[in-house]
C-alpha cells in the first residue's frame, strides 16, 4: 500500500495550534468527502472528464504555468513527494510518491535524503533511478541555458541536488526553511527521464514519457487526451481505472451540459454555485458535490506610484470601506468566493485567526466605524469624492463579481469607481507598465506553502510580479527573517507582523475573499478527494467507477 | 472566358498583400505580450530574463521590418512557421481544425440551399398570401436570432426533451470523430450546429431569393414568355429562377466563406475544435504567427469563393461569359 509516513520534522515543530488547525482541515475534508471509507474500489472503466480550458501550450510541466497542463498530463507522471491523495485538504503533511519514506532532515535542517523506490519503469521500459530524479530537479532549479523553468524562484534555498547512488537523492540547502518541503511537493515537478533530457532538454515540450499511473496513448490536438492503465504501477492495486479521456472545453455551459448528459463524469477546477445548483436540481442523487476553500484569492492592488494612491491614508480608506464579513455570504451564492481571510490560506496553521484579522484595516467587525474612519482619512488626505478606474481581467469567475461588488462598497464612502474589463494580455501589460489606478488581481497557488504564497505581497524588487509600485526594504526584511525562521511560533508571529505591515500599516495590497472550490461529479465516481487547489491530486490513480 | 478567369485570379494577389500588411500591423497594435501571458497566467513570479529568452525564442526581438519580411516570405514559400503558443507548425494547427469547420459549413450550406431556394421562390410566387407571411416570419426570425443563442437553446431543448421522454438526458457527443471513422457519431455531433447555423444562413438566402424572384417575375421577358403561352413551370425554372439566383449565389458564397472561420461562438457552444475557436485562442494568446496565418486563410477562402461565384455567374448568365 501507499507509503504514508508523515514529515516528522514538520510535525515536531508544530504546536498545539497547528494540531488544532490540522484537525479542522481533516474535519472539513471528511465532511466534504462523498462515499464511505469502507467501500471497496472496483476495477475497470474509462473516466471521461472535462478540462476547463484550451489545450496547454506545451506538455512540459517544468516550463508551463497553466492548470490545463496538470489536468492534461499529471496522470502520466510520478513526483518525488506529494500531498496525501486520500486527504489533500491536509496542507501540512507530505507523503512519498517515488520515495520510500519521508526523510528527517539532518545538518540543522539543511540536508534531506530520499530513498527512491526500485523497479519503477518509464513507459519506454527504461528503469527510473535516482539519476532521473536528480536530472529533473536540476532542470527545475538550475535550468540550463535556453531552457525555461517556471518555478525556479521557489527553490532559491537549494544549494545542490545529488545522487550518491542509484536509489538515493540528496537535497542540500543553503539555509533551513519550512518552505522547502511544500515546494518539493509541487505537482508540476514531474519526473523526467535523464537520457531524454540529456539529449534534448526541449523534448518534453511536445512529447510525454512518464512513469505515473497511466500510459500515454493519444492526443487529439486541442481536443482531447487519452491514457490507459500502467500495468506496472508501483502503488499496489492502483490505478483502478482502465483508462481516461480528458476533453478540453473552455466553455462552462458545455461542461455543465456534458456532466448532465453523462458525456463526462466531472471536471476538476470548479464550477460556480449557480451551475452546481442547476446540476443538483436536474440530477438529484446522481450528482455528488465536494467543496473546499481554495488556495486562490483576489487581491486589489492600488498603484502606489500614482496620486492619490501614493498616500497611505487613501489606500487605507479604500480598504476600510469594504465589508468583507457581510459581503462574503451574499457573494458566495453567485460567485466562487466564500471565506474571509488575510494573506495566508485560511486552512493553514500560519493563517490569522478571526480575532487577529479583526484588528486589521478592512476586517473590522463594525463596518460603520470602519467607514467613518475611511471618510475621515479621505477628507484628511484631500481626496473626498475620489473618482478612478478599476482595471479588471475579462474573467467572469470571480474577477468581475468581486470588481462589481467592491465598486458598490466604495460608493458608500462617496468614492466613484468605474470598472474597465480587458483581456488577459492587455491586463498584464497595463499592470507591468503601471498604467492603472487600482487593479483586481489574483494570487493563486498549488500546494499550500504560505512562505512562498505570500511572496506576491513583496515589492517588485523581491517579487517580479508585484504591480503595486511600492519600494519597501523594511517589508522585505520581515519576510526574509520569516522565511529562514524554523520555529513555528516565531514564524507565525513574524507572519502576523508581515501581514499587519502589508495590510494595516501600509495598505499596499488588499486581499479579498478566498475562493471556494466546488466540484460536482457523477455519483458513480469514487475515490477522488477535493483539495485546496486545482493543481494538486490530479494523477487519477485512486479514482474508481461504481457502475 | 479564359481572360475573364485570369483577370479574377490575378486580382487575388493585391488583396492578399493588403490583408497581410493589415493583419501584421493590427496584431502588433493590440496591447499585451504572448510571453507575459504564458509565463504569468499561472500566477507565479518570472524574471525579465525569462521574458527576453521567450522573445528571442519566438523571434520577437528582431526588428519589426525583418519580422514582416519573414511573414511575407513565409506566405510565398507556403511556410507559415510555428505557432508561438504551442510551438507546433501552423499548418498542422489549421489542418487539424479545418475539416470540422468545412463540414459544418457544407452541411449548413446544403440545409440553406434546400430550404431557402424552394421556400423563397414559393414565397415570391404566393406573394401576400398566408404562405408568404409564414415564410417571411420564419425568415425574419432566423435573421434576428443569433446562431450561438439558438445553439445553446437547442442543446438545452435536446437535454430536456430526452430527459422528459426517457428519464436520462442526452446530448450529442463533444469530441469530434471524422466522418469516415464513425459516420453516425460524426453526424450526431455536427447536425445540431449545422442546423442552427444553417437556419440563419437559410433565412438570409430565403429573403434574397424572394425579393429577386419578385423582381424578375415583373420583368418584360417573363411577360413575353407568358404571352407566348409557355408553361408556368418552364417560365419559373428556366427563365425566372436562373436569373433570380445570381445575387442569391453571391450571398450563399459569401456566407459559406464566413462560416469557415466565423463560427467563433457557435463552435465554443458545441465544443467544436474548429477554425473559429482556434481564431479566438490565437488572438487571446496574442499568437501572431497563428493569427496571421488564420487571417490569410480566411482571406484566401473569401477570394476563392468569390472566384467560384464569378465563374458561376458566367455559367448562369451568358452575357457575362461573352462580354
Amino acid at each position: 500500500m501507499r507509503t504514508t509516513t508523515c514529515a516528522k520534522s514538520l510535525a515536531t515543530r508544530l504546536t498545539k495550534s497547528l494540531a488544532t488547525a490540522c484537525l479542522g482541515a481533516v474535519i472539513v475534508a471528511t465532511t466534504a468527502s462523498p462515499g464511505s471509507a469502507e467501500e471497496t474500489p472496483k476495477r475497470g472503466g474509462i473516466l471521461t472528464y472535462m478540462i476547463p480550458a484550451d489545450a496547454p501550450p506545451s506538455f512540459d510541466a517544468h516550463r508551463e504555468t497553466t492548470y490545463a497542463l496538470v489536468h492534461t498530463i499529471a496522470p502520466f507522471y510520478s513526483v518525488l513527494i506529494r500531498l496525501n491523495p486520500s486527504n489533500p485538504s491536509d496542507t501540512t503533511h507530505f507523503f512519498c510518491d517515488l520515495c520510500t519514506t519521508m526523510p528527517t532532515p539532518s545538518d540543522d535542517g539543511k540536508t534531506y535524503t530520499f530513498k527512491i523506490r526500485e523497479g519503477i519503469k518509464f513507459q519506454d521500459g527504461t528503469p527510473l533511478t535516482a539519476a532521473d530524479v536528480v536530472a529533473t530537479w536540476n532542470a527545475i532549479i538550475f535550468p540550463p541555458q535556453g531552457v525555461s523553468s517556471a518555478r525556479e524562484t521557489w527553490y532559491t534555498m537549494v544549494d545542490k541536488v545529488e545522487a550518491p547512488d542509484a536509489t538515493t537523492v540528496v537535497f542540500r540547502l543553503k539555509y533551513a526553511t519550512n518552505a522547502f518541503l511544500p515546494a518539493l511537493a509541487d505537482p508540476y515537478a514531474m519526473i523526467y527521464e535523464k537520457n531524454i533530457l540529456d539529449k534534448d532538454p526541449h523534448w518534453y515540450e511536445k512529447n510525454v514519457m512518464g512513469s505515473g499511473p497511466f500510459w500515454f496513448t493519444s492526443y487529439d490536438l486541442g481536443q482531447s487526451i487519452k491514457g490507459e492503465r500502467n500495468p506496472g504501477y508501483y502503488h499496489a492495486g492502483e490505478p483502478y481505472l482502465d483508462g481516461f479521456v480528458g476533453i478540453f472545453s473552455p466553455k462552462q455551459a458545455v461542461r455543465v451540459d456534458a456532466i448532465r448528459a453523462d458525456r463526462a463524469a466531472m471536471e476538476f477546477r470548479g464550477l460556480p454555485p449557480a451551475a452546481v445548483n442547476q446540476l443538483q436540481q436536474q440530477l438529484g442523487d446522481k450528482i455528488t458535490v465536494q467543496t473546499s476553500d481554495w488556495n486562490c484569492g483576489n487581491l486589489i492592488t492600488p498603484n502606489s506610484r500614482r496620486k492619490p494612491f501614493d498616500d497611505v491614508r487613501v489606500r487605507r480608506a479604500l480598504l476600510l470601506a469594504i465589508d468583507q464579513w457581510r459581503g462574503a455570504p451574499a457573494l458566495s451564492k453567485i460567485a466562487d468566493v466564500k471565506t474571509v481571510g488575510g494573506i495566508v490560506f485560511p486552512g493553514s496553521p500560519l493563517a490569522a485567526t478571526k480575532p487577529e484579522l479583526e484588528k486589521l484595516a478592512g476586517f473590522w467587525p463594525d463596518i460603520e466605524k470602519s467607514r467613518t474612519e475611511a471618510r475621515r482619512l479621505l477628507k484628511e488626505a484631500g481626496a473626498e469624492g475620489l473618482t478612478f478606474e478599476l482595471l479588471n481581467r475579462n474573467v467572469d469567475q470571480p474577477y468581475k463579481y468581486v470588481g462589481t461588488w467592491i465598486i458598490d462598497e466604495w460608493s458608500k464612502i462617496g468614492v466613484h469607481a468605474t470598472q474597465k474589463v480587458v483581456p488577459t494580455g492587455p491586463w498584464f501589460e497595463a499592470m507591468r507598465d503601471g498604467n492603472f489606478a487600482v487593479v483586481v488581481e489574483a494570487n493563486c497557488n498549488g500546494v499550500v506553502n504560505p512562505l512562498m504564497d505570500t511572496q506576491k505581497y513583496l515589492p517588485r524588487a523581491a517579487f517580479t510580479e508585484n504591480y503595486g509600485g511600492y519600494v519597501d526594504q523594511a517589508e522585505i526584511d520581515i519576510y526574509n527573517k520569516m522565511l529562514k525562521e524554523t520555529d513555528f511560533e516565531k514564524q507565525r508571529a513574524l507572519m502576523r507582523q508581515y501581514e499587519t505591515y502589508v495590510i494595516d500599516t501600509q495598505a499596499y495590497e488588499w486581499p479579498m475573499l478566498w475562493w471556494n472550490r466546488i466540484i460536482p461529479e457523477r455519483s458513480y465516481v469514487k475515490g477522488w478527494k477535493i483539495g485546496p487547489s486545482h493543481y494538486v491530486n490530479q494523477d487519477l490513480a485512486n479514482i474508481w467507477l461504481d457502475k | 472566358m479564359y481572360r475573364y478567369i485570369m483577370t479574377r485570379v490575378l486580382s487575388v494577389f493585391p488583396t492578399l498583400i493588403g490583408a497581410a500588411v493589415l493583419v501584421f500591423i493590427l496584431m502588433r497594435l493590440i496591447p499585451g505580450d504572448i510571453c507575459v501571458v504564458r509565463l504569468g497566467s499561472g500566477g507565479g513570479s518570472f524574471s525579465e530574463h525569462s521574458v527576453q529568452m521567450c522573445h528571442a525564442e519566438l523571434g520577437l526581438n528582431r526588428p519589426i521590418l525583418l519580422q514582416f519580411a519573414s511573414f511575407v516570405w513565409g506566405i510565398f514559400t507556403l511556410n507559415l512557421g510555428n505557432s508561438m503558443w504551442s510551438g507546433k507548425p501552423v499548418v498542422l494547427e489549421i489542418a487539424t481544425r479545418l475539416p470540422i469547420s468545412i463540414e459544418i459549413a457544407l452541411l449548413a450550406a446544403v440545409i440553406a440551399i434546400l430550404v431557402a431556394i424552394p421556400l423563397g421562390t414559393i414565397s415570391a410566387l404566393k406573394q401576400n398570401t398566408w404562405l408568404d407571411l409564414a415564410v417571411r416570419t420564419v425568415a425574419i426570425a432566423g435573421i434576428a436570432t443569433p446562431s450561438f443563442w439558438l445553439g445553446i437553446l437547442s442543446i438545452i431543448a435536446v437535454l430536456d426533451i430526452t430527459q422528459a421522454i426517457s428519464g436520462t438526458p442526452w446530448m450529442p457527443p463533444i469530441d469530434y470523430v471524422p466522418l469516415w471513422q464513425d459516420p453516425i457519431r460524426n453526424l450526431s455531433m455536427t447536425l445540431l450546429p449545422a442546423l442552427t447555423v444553417g437556419y440563419r444562413y437559410a433565412a438570409v438566402s430565403m429573403r434574397m431569393t424572394r425579393s429577386t424572384m419578385l423582381e424578375v417575375m415583373r420583368e418584360d421577358y417573363i411577360r413575353t414568355a407568358r404571352s407566348k403561352g409557355l408553361l408556368r413551370r418552364i417560365i419559373i425554372n428556366r427563365h425566372a429562377l436562373k436569373n433570380a439566383l445570381l445575387p442569391v449565389v453571391t450571398l450563399l458564397g459569401i456566407e459559406f466563406a464566413f462560416l469557415i472561420g466565423g463560427l467563433v461562438v457557435t463552435e465554443q457552444v458545441f465544443n467544436l475544435n474548429g477554425i473559429g475557436r482556434l481564431f479566438v485562442l490565437a488572438v487571446q494568446n496574442q499568437d501572431y504567427t497563428l493569427t496571421q496565418a488564420l487571417v490569410m486563410l480566411v482571406v484566401v477562402i473569401f477570394v476563392l469563393t468569390n472566384l467560384v461565384i464569378d465563374l458561376l455567374y458566367a455559367w448562369l448568365d451568358p452575357r457575362i461569359r461573352f462580354a
